[in-house]
């Protein structure tokens, strides 16, 4: 029961850290580029304002639309109570199977595109297409990376891979272990809607994808999008972190432990996200047409990377 | 239990005459009641067998009549004769409503008698113990599906579809005779009992031609790349409800009668003949989405998924064919059960969707995609089940289509433990491929829903479109309560059909450790899931996040205003993204396998260039294995076909001379034989 417990703590934890983690890379993107910065706690007053405003639906729209939001969240909700962060294992009953965690957040992106058509607006419409697009491109490195890990662990229960990698402390710098990191961190940049592949800070231009999507979203139904999608990027950044440099996290249901995991949890997330603010300081956006470029490196990175692990194994 | 059978065929004859012979309402009400009951005892018996677990001979009083005919379920057909109910079920109810627009128009006798046909002789293939029956069977099959394209005969698209259907199957059919007689040592009549004891004594070369033979024979009915090109034509063009038949039925009694003969009666193949499998089927899917992404024809678009999934079906019956040979009994299972679970759900929301499609065709008298638009205003019914349909072909949580693409990933991901470094590579690779098919299928089901359905209505007919009668919907939702039920309930499926896995696998062998719970786990721990546990979390926090907004912000507001545009006014549905354009991105990322031609032409003011007319836009795909397969093939055989003419002299006694020569052909061929 206490497991159980503890997953749903999860799912706490990530709904009350994720708009801090879009805020601190938010600033320190800012510091980085010679600017003060709104404080890292600023998404919280977003979240708040949004969700005191009243709703602007359009009348082309239907239900899809304003059903949309709560798909969105509600299935980025279930990835969290699935997922292991701060200890494992996660309670067998609920499956915490990779391809499913996959598969959950490809529901999500299903339905924002869709909702970007529903409203019959060309931004949605432009939105929708380019993020199907980057989406299905995506599916292939991930699948690839889940069995580069699955070869190590016999397994793609989330658990089970982290609890590998821990009893055999030296696969960490193996050669698949190091290529399907970096493939899945482009994947992530990707999926999350990061520079180089699209730019989170513009509204407006020609070249977005997620935001000309959501275009038409307004109060209640825009925050709700803006924070899953900020929880989607916490998520993210601690599956790899866990995945691929798991010390730290709680084996067992002790306290202290328990403490240590959640402290290395964020310090995990923390440098993960300054790598993202670093590189969205360094790097211009890809045109649209480059993208798939990015994504075949990712996808021959990840080849290797099983290619690597079969060799070593 | 025996006379089950009987009487579904029985029923099935009783439908074809009950459309001969009553008209109009009555006699559509007749032929959906008996292919509706038909299918549903054949149902039935699948079940029980399956259930029991053991082979059931059926119909005996047919096999009184000629002890030739004999009918069994063993429990692989069982799964294809519950697959059959699944689908033919809600698609008979469909057809009751939908053939009425039908009436004074096509004959509806035909269409009546050729419905109840086709289920008969599919419920036979099934069933069959002895390549003759089976042959037979297969051939009605075929003509009944011949007879279903045609029935709109007076439009030149049918019968150039009609056409190619049937020359490609029977290609398909030789192939299949020429594979049995190497399996069988010459005598068709021989029985599969029979079959695969003469298997086991024939060189391995002889055993590799009759599995590449089924590959062929068995591909070109389920529309395997490059045998697939008359699938997009044939499917769409028949009445929806026989189309939902045959995407969601008949393609998977040839993946039937393909994991019969790999997997039971040719014996435990080499690893090249999965590896074969494997790679047509990662081709297929593939190649299939790509095309189901660029198609405007509603109807083709399923079509084209359709081999899609053909081809994950496939790659699962190669990977298990691998694992058989490398010993991997639990991994094999699992591949073959996984195959199984596909063309069930496959069979399912096909039909679903395909159904959908019917009812918008129904509605605006076209399968244009660029025409539609807005329809879940206008067919808030149809919208919903088509909607729920498009997230289980797209392979999402919770439906049924992630319940079986799951298995297949967990099936490819257990080739980790092959020895050989090269067959966990061949397995990796294929992984990669049903996952880039997976991320396709997702684009190409927000197009096909999102294009329909949400919107502004593109033209007048989409504007003025009508919900379904009720029989229509009632057929659906059917389906869509079938799509749940697979999505949620496959730990007390799997168990079913790993009956049927290890009866194909070592007739006798053990049940594997598929576990029976609202988990779905596989065997040897791989991994699991809960697709229960999934959907339940799903449904908990949408409504929770409702009810916590509402208790922490007090009522909704929601205004309804006009879509934002930028300053302008006047939306129209001009602005919209069009199909085309939504997979545009995606047709210049695979431009080197499209290779579109486009044709741009611009007529300008003649005084100035700045001043544009007109600006025509024409674009088409080719199909690459068309040009350079097919294309020099249909030359050769007009070529020969002219060179053959000359024998044609149409005199008597030259035919009489042929007839001869050809006796005495016959007769020195037989002289030397023996």
């Amino acid at each position: 029961m206490t497991d159980y417990l503890l997953q749903l703590i999860n799912v706490a934890l990530v709904l009350a850290v994720s708009p801090a983690l879009v805020g601190l890379i938010r600033w320190l993107k800012a510091r980085m580029q010679n600017r003060r910065g709104a404080p890292i706690w600023q998404p919280y007053f977003e979240l708040r304002k949004l969700f005191g405003k009243e709703v602007v639906v359009s009348d082309t729209a239907s239900w899809v639309f304003r059903a949309t939001p709560y798909i969105v969240f509600a299935s980025t909700l279930a990835v969290a109570l699935l997922v292991p962060l701060v200890r494992i294992p996660v309670p067998v009953a609920l499956g915490s199977d990779l391809i499913v965690v996959v598969y959950l957040l490809l529901l999500g992106t299903f339905f924002l595109a869709l909702a970007g058509l529903d409203t019959g607006s060309p931004f949605g419409g432009m939105g929708s297409s380019r993020e199907m697009t980057v989406a299905a491109l995506a599916e292939p490195t991930i699948a690839l990376a889940i069995f580069s890990l699955a070869v190590g662990a016999g397994s793609t229960d989330l658990g089970r891979i982290v609890a590998e990698t821990l009893n055999a402390p030296t696969t960490v710098a193996a050669p698949g272990h190091l290529l399907g990191f970096a493939a899945l961190f482009i994947v992530m940049l990707a999926e999350t809607g990061r520079l180089p592949v699209d730019n989170p800070s513009t509204h407006l231009e020609l070249t977005m994808i997620h935001e000309a999507m959501i275009l038409e979203y307004s109060g209640r139904y825009l925050a709700l999008i803006e924070w899953a999608s900020g929880m989607k990027l916490f998520i993210f950044l601690s599956l790899l972190a866990n995945l691929y440099v798991p010390w730290g996290i709680a084996t067992s249901n002790d306290p202290a432990g328990l403490a240590v995991g959640l402290l290395a949890l964020l310090g995990k997330v923390v440098v993960l996200g300054c790598a993202i603010a670093a590189l969205e300081t360094r790097l211009a956006k890809l045109r649209l047409f480059r993208v798939p470029e990015l994504l075949s490196v990712s996808f021959v990175l990840a080849l290797l990377a099983v290619t690597s692990s079969f060799v070593v194994r | 239990m025996q006379d089950l059978l009987f009487a579904t065929l029985a029923i099935y004859v009783l439908g074809m005459i009950s459309a001969i012979v009553l008209r109009r309402a009555a006699g559509r009400a007749a032929v959906a009641v008996f292919a509706a009951l038909g299918s549903s005892m054949g149902a039935a018996a699948g079940v029980s067998v399956l259930v029991s677990g053991r082979e059931v001979p059926l119909a005996p009083a047919l096999s009184a009549l000629h002890p030739q005919v004999q009918l069994q379920a063993d429990p692989l057909g069982a799964v294809f004769l519950v697959l059959i109910g699944l689908v033919a079920v809600p698609a008979a109810l469909y057809g009751f409503g939908y053939s009425k627009s039908y009436e004074g128009r096509y004959s509806l006798a035909a269409l009546g008698v050729v419905l109840n046909a086709l289920l008969l002789f599919l419920t036979l293939t099934v069933t069959a113990t002895s390549p003759i029956l089976f042959l037979f069977a297969w051939e009605g099959m075929t003509l009944a599906g011949f007879a279903a394209v045609l029935t709109e005969h007076d439009r030149q698209p049918t019968i150039r579809a009609a056409t190619w259907y049937v020359a490609i199957s029977h290609v398909g059919f030789l192939a299949l005779v020429v594979m049995f007689l190497v399996l069988s040592g010459g005598d068709l009549s021989a029985s599969f009992a029979d079959i695969r004891t003469n298997a086991e004594s024939l060189s391995p070369v002889a055993l590799g031609a009759a599995f590449l033979l089924a590959l062929a024979g068995f591909g070109a009915k389920a529309g395997i790349v490059p045998l697939h090109v008359w699938l997009p034509m044939a499917h769409p063009v028949a009445p929806s409800h026989i189309s939902a038949l045959l995407s969601g039925v008949v393609v998977k009694v040839a993946i039937y009668g393909f994991m019969r003969i790999s997997l039971d009666l040719a014996g435990a193949g080499p690893a090249w003949w999965g590896g074969v499998a494997l790679g047509i089927g990662a081709v297929s899917a593939i190649g299939g989405v790509l095309y189901a992404l660029m198609q405007q024809d509603l109807k083709r678009l399923l079509a084209f998924s359709t081999v899609e999934n053909v081809g994950i079906m496939l790659i699962a019956a190669g990977a298990a064919i691998v694992f058989r040979s490398y010993g991997l009994d639990e991994l094999a299972i699992l591949s073959i059960v996984a195959c199984l679970y596909h063309a069930l759900a496959h069979g399912v929301f096909k039909a679903l969707l395909f159904l959908g499609a019917g009812s918008v065709l129904h509605a605006t008298g076209s399968r244009d995609m660029e025409m539609f638009g807005g329809l879940s205003k206008r067919m808030p019914w149809t919208s919903a089940f088509f909607l729920l349909g498009a997230v289980a072909a797209a392979a999402l949580p919770p439906l049924s289509g992630f319940a079986s693409e799951w298995m297949v990933f967990q099936a490819l991901l257990g080739g980790a433990r092959i020895a050989d470094p090269e067959g966990g590579a061949v397995m990796s690779v294929a992984a990669g491929a049903l996952a880039l098919a997976g991320g396709l299928a997702a684009a190409c089901f927000v197009r096909a829903f999102g294009i329909t359905f949400l919107g502004l209505p593109r033209s007048e007919e989409s504007e003025v479109a009508h919900e379904s009668p009720r029989s229509m919907r009632a057929g659906m939702g059917l389906l869509a309560l079938g799509c749940i039920a697979l999505g949620l309930l496959p730990s007390v499926i799997v168990p079913l059909l790993a009956r049927a896995a290890t009866g194909v696998e070592g007739r006798g062998a053990a049940v594997p450790s598929m576990q029976l719970g609202l988990a779905l786990a596989t065997p040897s721990g791989l991994s699991s899931f809960s697709p229960f546990a999934l959907a339940t979390m799903l449904l908990v926090a949408a409504a929770a996040i409702g009810l916590s907004i509402r208790m922490l912000q007090g009522p909704f507001r929601t205004r309804l205003s006009v879509t934002w545009g930028c300053g302008r006014f006047g939306q129209t549905s001009r602005m919209q993204y069009t199909a085309t354009a939504f997979a545009e991105p995606l047709r210049r990322v695979f431009a080197s396998v499209y290779r579109p031609l486009e044709d741009v032409s611009v007529d300008y003011h003649p005084d100035s260039k700045y001043f544009v007319y007109r600006i025509t836009y024409a674009s088409d795909l080719r199909q690459s294995f068309a040009a350079y397969f097919y294309h020099p093939l249909l030359l050769a055989v007009r070529i020969v076909a002219m060179r053959v003419r000359r024998l044609q002299s149409g005199s008597v006694h030259a035919y009489l001379l042929y007839v001869s020569l050809t006796v005495l052909l016959v007769l020195l061929v037989a002289r030397v034989w023996h």
